[in-house]
């Protein structure tokens, strides 16, 4: 890999919050490097300051120290060029499958003839073509997290921040839509980053897995993720003889206590 | 390989055609107990105007302090019949959308520069509460003198009435709405005016309706007690001149032309609510 590859650098990033009863570190000196069409997960003890990790990459918040790049240039503000997703799909009920996609464009004033095709093409290419003039309520939970990703693909996004975005859904469903996310990413070549708390899921979706401290977080270890499986799907990897060891590896790193 | 259950489900209810006898029973008794009540509530109605002229009629009541149903109804075509009845109908309905329109209008407008700025919501915070449970119609001689007896006094009434509710409840509609939602728009580059436009006003539109549904009622109340106030015209007027002059007659029928009118305006309401939330 070339350096000119990386496309999210973060640097020495320490980000504190203020409240009335005093301040909180969430993340301490987090220095990372995504490159270019890498899926990378995070994973963390609970409340170590994941979701706020993806919170300054997108944007919405500004550290309190150090820098964030994307593609070189220092993050200010929300650029749209971060195509975010949370744990629920926060599909707008009032507005069709269609309308619901189009969001991104509209708030960008990108509803160009070719931006609406392309998008209308990203529902049928991924099954969800003939549901284009349903409503949200009419699909099942899985069909409404891939409307959902296709949101964020329809602004074309330079990176794609998950936040646990399987979280809401049963364990069944969970498999079969990180499969079918994973294979959407995959096929559209972006960049990824997802943020989860359940190890198996990062191990089987990542190029790379990252742990973090508790917090305040820093970077712990960073695990290359290399399993022998014939297809590179999230369920089939589940099956690759080194998954266990990662699993086992990551699951001590995390130290967790109950 | 796609789980499209949700909507199998949707066609067959109800809509296929093979329904098996249980459910063609069952049907049938839903049906059937909707009538029911139907023509209960109808009977109830004919039962309670039926006493009332009968007890009227063999002296069990005073006419002449309760009315009776035939007496109401002459003078129901006595109003209409000098044209009267109309031109009241008129003047209270005008003052009642009026008032309304504008209560709803303007507390939408207030509670939305209340999201804008948190600091102003937060210094007029005690204001509100204050004017909340203030009793509005004690502000009635005071729009009167200031803006004088006549129909734009009444109608104001009516918005005062309704405002305060409106901000309140439309306000803690928008603070309602899921932050992730906002977040996400965020994420895409959203204005502040693009949050409001695509997110807090969609999704708060439950929450208006509900603020229309009892700006209706307040609105009748602001222009009726306006009304009782001012006396020119309207309904209230009728009420307030019929208690005056003892002709009760003339108070009770304009009652239930009221009744009849609120209800209609509700129905109105109502329908406009499913016009909006076709989503569901």
């Amino acid at each position: 890999m070339v350096v000119d590859d990386i496309i999210v650098s973060l640097r020495d990033v320490t980000k504190k919050f203020h409240t009335l009863e005093g301040e909180t570190e969430a993340i301490k000196d987090l220095s990372l490097d995504v490159r270019r069409g890498e899926f990378v997960t995070i994973v963390g003890p609970s409340g170590c300051g994941k979701t706020t990790l993806l919170s300054l990459i997108s944007g919405l918040i500004k550290p309190s120290r150090g820098e964030i790049l994307l593609n070189g240039e220092k993050i200010n503000g929300t650029s749209g060029n971060v195509g975010y997703m949370l744990q629920e799909d926060h599909l707008f009920k009032w507005r069709t499958i269609l309308q619901n996609v189009y969001i991104g464009l509209e708030i960008k004033g990108a509803m160009t003839p070719e931006n609406k095709k392309r998008t209308e093409l990203l529902l049928d290419k991924y099954g969800l073509g003939e549901f284009k003039n349903h409503y949200p309520h009419q699909l099942s939970g899985g069909m409404r997290q891939r409307v959902a990703l296709i949101r964020t693909l329809a602004v074309d996004p330079d990176i794609l921040l998950l936040d646990e975005p399987f979280a809401a859904l049963d364990y069944q469903t969970r498999l079969k839509v990180s499969d079918d996310i994973a294979a959407i990413i995959k096929r559209e070549a972006k960049t990824a980053i997802m943020v989860t708390h359940d190890i198996a899921e990062a191990i089987s979706m990542a190029d790379r897995v990252v742990v973090l401290s508790k917090r305040p977080a820093e970077v712990k270890t960073i695990h290359d993720i290399v399993l022998s499986c014939e297809e590179r799907t999230p369920i089939k990897c589940r099956e690759a003889p080194e998954f266990r060891i990662y699993f086992n590896r990551i699951w001590k790193e995390l130290d967790v206590h109950v | 390989m796609y789980n499209g259950s949700s909507l199998m489900n949707q066609n067959t209810d109800g809509s296929s055609g093979h329904i098996s006898k249980e459910h063609r029973e069952f049907l049938e008794q839903v049906r059937r107990n909707r009538i029911y009540v139907r023509v209960t509530q109808i009977a109830l109605l004919i039962l309670f105007f039926v006493v009332w002229e009968a007890a009227a009629r063999s002296g069990i009541i005073d006419p002449f302090i309760t009315s009776q149903p035939s007496r109401m109804f002459k003078t129901f075509i006595g109003l209409h019949n000098n044209g009267s009845l109309y031109m009241h109908i008129g003047y209270t309905l005008a003052e009642t959308i009026g008032g309304f329109v504008s209560g709803t209008i303007l507390g939408i407008v207030i509670a939305i520069v209340l999201w804008w700025s948190e600091f102003i919501a937060q210094v007029l915070d005690p204001y509100l509460v204050v004017l909340n449970s203030l009793p509005k119609i004690a502000l009635g001689p005071i729009i009167l003198v200031w803006i004088g007896a006549g129909a734009p006094a009444i109608i104001t009434m009516a918005l005062i009435i309704s405002l305060i509710v409106t901000i309140i409840g439309v306000y803690n509609g928008f603070k309602q709405v899921d932050e992730d939602k906002i977040k996400l728009l965020k994420t895409f580059g959203a204005t502040k005016f693009q949050v409001m436009q695509k997110v807090m006003l969609p999704a708060s539109i439950s929450t208006i309706v509900s603020a229309m549904k009892i700006n209706v009622g307040l609105a009748w109340v602001g222009v009726i007690v306006g009304e009782f106030l001012v006396s020119k015209a309207g309904l209230g007027y009728l009420i307030v001149y019929g208690g005056q002059v003892f002709k009760l007659d003339l108070v009770m029928t304009s009652v239930i032309i009221l009744a009849v009118l609120a209800a209609l305006m509700y129905q109105f309401v109502s329908w406009v609510e499913g016009k909006l939330v076709k989503w569901q």
